[in-house]
């Protein structure tokens, strides 16, 4: 398994390496050491690349991924797996903000915390966060599922469309249409399935509240004027 | 004695003329503000309010026609491995499939691919049509990032990082649910027929040392192939050209308030941003404080609707030019052979600007596929290419009466302002005179 030492190489070889991982190739297991903060540490991946990064990373790691398991042995810091198309990102620390941002598809785990505007405008990704969440955490988040097993912060949900959060400890406040929702059989199930892809093993999905849209402001209505 | 008043003609208000009169009684009315697209209708201080001086006998011309006047330019030789070349100096700016039917984008990327130039996506993502049949495709990354996709990043030929538009500094985007159709809502991850609102900050950076970082990371994906672009709308012109070449742009491109939308508040269109006129200096000084005018090139947009006005901007220190409503008109916005339909929704050819409604009897601001199929996109990027072709043979023309062998050579030297106000904001003498308000720190 090739080893990237980010204070020897240029982080430019380690991400044009994974690039040139051809689809179907064998040796798809990548490891880095030293990452030191390092930003953009495994962005664009689009094979099914393994890679573990011994250490904590900077901004943007596994950014856009499409494909890969991106496992961080440490912290990541802002807009870690950002716009991530497919595939797992999997943090063993805390993330810092917009985690998960625009995503679009795969799975991120954060083992410990998540900092503010986790999710935000996601659409389509998985978010499992096992630790607590920031404040404006999914603003405007359009589709997937969010999974909170700690608490959310101020404005949970401000101005969402058509993603679920399921929280559960406390939310500090919801954000302007965001509203507590009913927990009906196909979302413990979907819940049930996320918490087992991300590795929750002790915890029920009957302990969450589920938010959503109200809908409320899919439509301009001057009556709602002081939302927007 | 009995006080006979003689007869007076009826006086209108300058300050509450019959448009401000009208909007008071819309708004008692509705209850929301105006949303409409295109840009500001006020007159402001604009290229008109300069004229080229020509050669005389301390500056010869070039002979038109035979002595050669070079047009083409590169866009992105600071950083990427791919910079763009263009045949002429004037591209598509901007504009989204969702706010255009896609053969109005189709007919955009015909336009300009048979032109030599490039067009660009919009907030709303790529589609195949446009990417199909534009040589030279610029890919917006944009605040809502609707679409984004790295697929789409490796195939577009450039990446634009969308700060800001000229019309709506500081402002996002809205696309009403009339235009939300199937294809669109599904682009975008939206549910369909609601009002779609975009968001006016990106959700994963806010200063420029983010931006500087996000830069990096979209290198980064794209192995520093392309040439990377940050648009700003016409703010603080100076200091965001500064801070984005600080951020590590390729290439700046700045948006005059004139600059056209698809649709947002006419507030906001009307009363937020600078001129045009008044962006370019500012921004040409800041590259040059920097080191870095012509390494970092400089776009420049809002208004531009002719030859003329791409020599001047060239003059004034831009590397191009970019259009958007002009592309528009050219492929048949606005045109008075809809004149009829046009008096049905309560408008007129020239003066129709609902774009947002998506009714657009000309079919290009509409997602409505019987409207849509009015514009025959093969014919109306023929007409853009005639267009750009008699825009760029003007600018040739007046290069060439400048004695310029290439556009690029054309200065603030050439030029001269008809108003004080024009003479401030370009930086050139008012004419017959050797000054500019603020020469000379008076
Ligand atoms: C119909 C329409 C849609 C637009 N959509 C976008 C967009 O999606 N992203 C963007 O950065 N600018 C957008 N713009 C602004 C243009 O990119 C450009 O800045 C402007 O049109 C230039 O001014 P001009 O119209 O006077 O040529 C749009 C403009 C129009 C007219």
């Amino acid at each position: 398994m090739p080893v990237f030492d980010l204070t020897a190489t240029p982080l430019r070889e380690f991400n044009q390496a994974l690039h040139d991982v051809k689809s179907g190739a064998n040796d798809t297991a990548f490891e880095v050491v030293n990452p030191r903060g390092h930003h953009s540490v495994a962005v664009g991946i689009d094979a099914p690349v393994v890679v573990d990064v011994r250490g904590s990373v900077g901004y943007y790691c596994a950014g856009m991924n499409d494909g890969g398991t991106v496992t961080v042995h440490g912290s990541a810091g802002p807009g870690v797996a950002e716009n991530m198309m497919s595939g797992t990102v999997v943090i063993e620390g805390d993330a810092s903000q917009y985690a998960g941002a625009t995503g679009r598809g795969g799975l991120l785990v954060i083992k410990g915390n998540a900092a503010s505007r986790c999710g935000i405008s996601m659409k389509g990704i998985d978010i499992v966060v096992h630790g607590s969440i920031g404040h404006m955490s999914a603003f405007m988040a359009q589709s997937g599922n969010l999974v909170v097993l700690g608490d959310a912060g101020e404005a949970l949900g401000d101005s969402l469309y058509e993603a679920r959060l399921f929280v559960r400890g406390s939310v500090k406040s919801l954000g302007a249409d965001c509203i507590e929702k009913e927990m009906r059989p196909e979302h413990i199930e979907v819940l049930s399935g996320l918490l087992e892809k991300a590795g929750v093993t002790d915890v029920k999905p009957e302990e969450f509240k589920r938010y959503g849209s109200a809908r409320k402001l899919y439509t301009f209505n001057i009556d709602n004027a002081d939302a927007y | 004695m009995s006080y006979h008043n003689p007869p007076t003609p009826p006086r209108k208000s300058a300050t509450f003329d019959d448009a401000t009169m009208a909007e008071i009684r819309r708004a008692a009315a509705t209850g929301i503000y105006d949303i409409r697209g295109g840009g500001t209708k006020r007159k402001v201080p604009h290229f008109d309010d300069l004229l080229f001086l020509g050669a005389s006998i301390s500056r010869y011309p070039l002979e038109g026609y035979r002595e050669r006047c070079e047009t083409s330019v590169t866009l992105g030789t600071r950083f990427a491995k791919k910079p763009i070349h263009l045949k002429i100096p004037i591209t598509i700016a901007g504009m989204s499939f969702g706010a255009l039917s896609g053969n109005a984008k189709e007919a955009l990327g015909r336009g300009a691919t048979l032109a030599g130039t490039s067009t660009t996506t919009g907030d709303g993502g790529m589609t195949d049509e446009e990417r199909g049949h534009s040589q030279s495709l610029v890919y917006q990354y944009l605040p809502s990032r609707y679409g984004m996709n790295p697929k789409d990043l490796r195939r577009a030929d450039a990446i634009e990082v969308v700060v800001g538009q000229g019309a709506k500094p500081g402002g996002g985007g809205m696309l009403l649910g009339q235009k939300i159709s199937p294809r669109v809502a599904k682009m975008r991850n939206l549910p369909e027929g609601i009002d779609q609102r975009s968001a006016c900050r990106h959700p994963d950076w806010t200063g420029p040392d983010d931006l500087e970082i996000k830069i990096n990371e979209l290198r980064e994906i794209t192995d520093w192939e392309k040439p990377i672009y940050v648009k700003v709308g016409g703010a603080r012109p100076y200091y965001d050209t500064a801070l984005a070449v600080k951020s590590g742009a390729d290439v700046v491109v700045l948006d005059g308030m004139q600059g056209g939308t698809a649709a947002t508040q006419d507030v906001f269109i009307e009363n937020v941003g600078m001129p045009t006129l008044a962006c370019i200096r500012p921004a040409v000084q800041a590259l040059q404080d920097l080191g870095m005018h012509r390494e970092v090139q400089l776009i420049v947009s809002g208004g531009i609707r002719s030859g003329a006005d791409v020599a001047k901007a060239l003059a004034l220190g831009a590397d191009a030019v970019a259009i958007g409503t002009a592309a528009l008109v050219a492929i048949g916005d606005n045109d008075p052979k809809w004149e009829e339909e046009y008096r049905k929704l309560g408008s007129t050819a020239g003066a129709y600007d609902d774009w947002h409604e998506g009714k657009d009897p000309a079919g290009i601001t509409t997602q409505d596929p019987e409207l849509a199929q009015r514009l025959d996109p093969v014919l109306a990027g023929r007409r853009l290419a005639n267009y750009l072709k008699v825009m760029t043979l003007e600018a040739q023309t007046i290069a060439r009466a400048c004695g310029k062998n290439h556009l690029h050579n054309l200065e603030p030297e050439d030029l001269c302002a008809l108003t004080m106000e024009a003479a401030a904001m370009a930086q050139v003498p008012l004419a017959g005179t050797s000054w500019y308000p603020g020469k000379g720190s008076f």
